[in-house]
């Protein structure tokens, strides 16, 4: 397993090992998004109270998750980038912050799609969408941060104290709708107690949200290789790659 | 058919998220690739790789 983990820190070994990981990533993943999209909208049944507006929660909540979820990733390759100086780590950081964003942009947008309707409004500066908007903020800073430098490798530290830092927001959003008396429902899905939904409903949730997850691997997996690619300018082992590699 | 298109009256708002949805995706999809194949290219010029790096740029064009 040590020496499994220890391989995979070499960059010619990560660079073919996730070349062959990412069908094994995409395939189950257009699977279940295709699985996910005909149950929310076709077979999962209508809300009581929002009729079919509600079906709109199969791709915010994913979004949501995966804007966290992302980030937390992102922090904690970046803390190891910072510890044991690893430039893979520095390399998946980079790679998760712009899908990231694109997924907490996505979970922003769904998310006003589905207040018009329900609230009234676009947009209110609650607790859960005010903090998810600075999470936006954060990951297009560390985007910004880790292009300001000419070097890379300061780029990379800058960023990733950056990315540390901003980890204190994610508590924020998980209960800001506990902390404070939101326009923004209370979580569908808690670990703590009963999810607020029947099984019929959920289950193609829970099924989007696995797809979801392995989208965002296999394109975290793609852009993970440019990156490492980048990083390896000038490394004999790029030369004997073949360009569709 | 009908009936499902109009989504209760918030076929707008419901159509609208999936439909964003699946062109960030897809804009996730092509910028990945297109980032790996520009990597791919700069590292091979960088190494003096002239063939994959030709191929590559070819293949760009």
């Amino acid at each position: 397993m040590w020496l499994w983990f220890h391989k995979l820190g070499s960059p010619p070994y990560f660079y073919r090992t996730a070349g062959r990981l990412i069908p094994w990533f995409a395939i189950p993943a257009v699977l279940l998004l295709v699985a996910g999209t005909v149950g929310g909208l076709a077979i999962a049944p209508s809300d009581y109270e929002q009729g079919d507006g509600f079906r709109i929660i199969y791709v915010h909540v994913p979004s949501a998750y995966l804007a966290m979820f992302g980030y937390v990733a992102m922090a904690i390759a970046a803390a190891i980038g910072l510890i044991w100086r690893m430039k893979l780590a520095f390399a998946f950081a980079a790679a998760c912050a712009p899908i990231g964003a694109a997924f907490t942009f996505l979970c922003l947008a769904t998310g006003s799609l589905w207040g018009k309707p329900m609230w009234g409004v676009w947009w209110d500066w609650d607790g859960r969408m005010t903090s998810m908007l600075v999470l936006l903020f954060l990951y297009l800073g560390v985007i910004a941060l880790r292009g300001a430098f000419d070097d890379a490798a300061k780029g990379d530290r800058a960023a990733a104290l950056l990315a540390i830092v901003g980890v204190v927001n994610i508590p924020i959003i998980k209960f800001s709708v506990d902390w404070w008396n939101t326009l923004h429902q209370p979580a569908t899905i808690s670990k703590l107690s009963a999810p607020s939904m029947t099984m019929d409903m959920l289950g193609w949730l829970l099924i989007m949200i696995v797809g979801y997850m392995l989208f965002f691997a296999a394109v975290v997996t793609l852009r993970l290789r440019g990156e490492v690619l980048l990083r390896e300018r000038g490394a004999r082992w790029i030369r004997g790659l073949d360009s569709r590699a | 058919m009908r009936e499902f298109l109009l989504m209760d009256g918030y076929w707008v708002y419901v159509w609208g998220s999936w439909i964003l949805t699946l062109v960030v995706m897809l804009g996730l999809i092509v910028t990945a690739r297109r980032h790996h194949r520009r990597a791919l290219v700069e590292a091979a010029r960088e190494t003096e790789a002239p063939l994959p790096a030709r191929a590559a740029v070819k293949e760009l064009s």
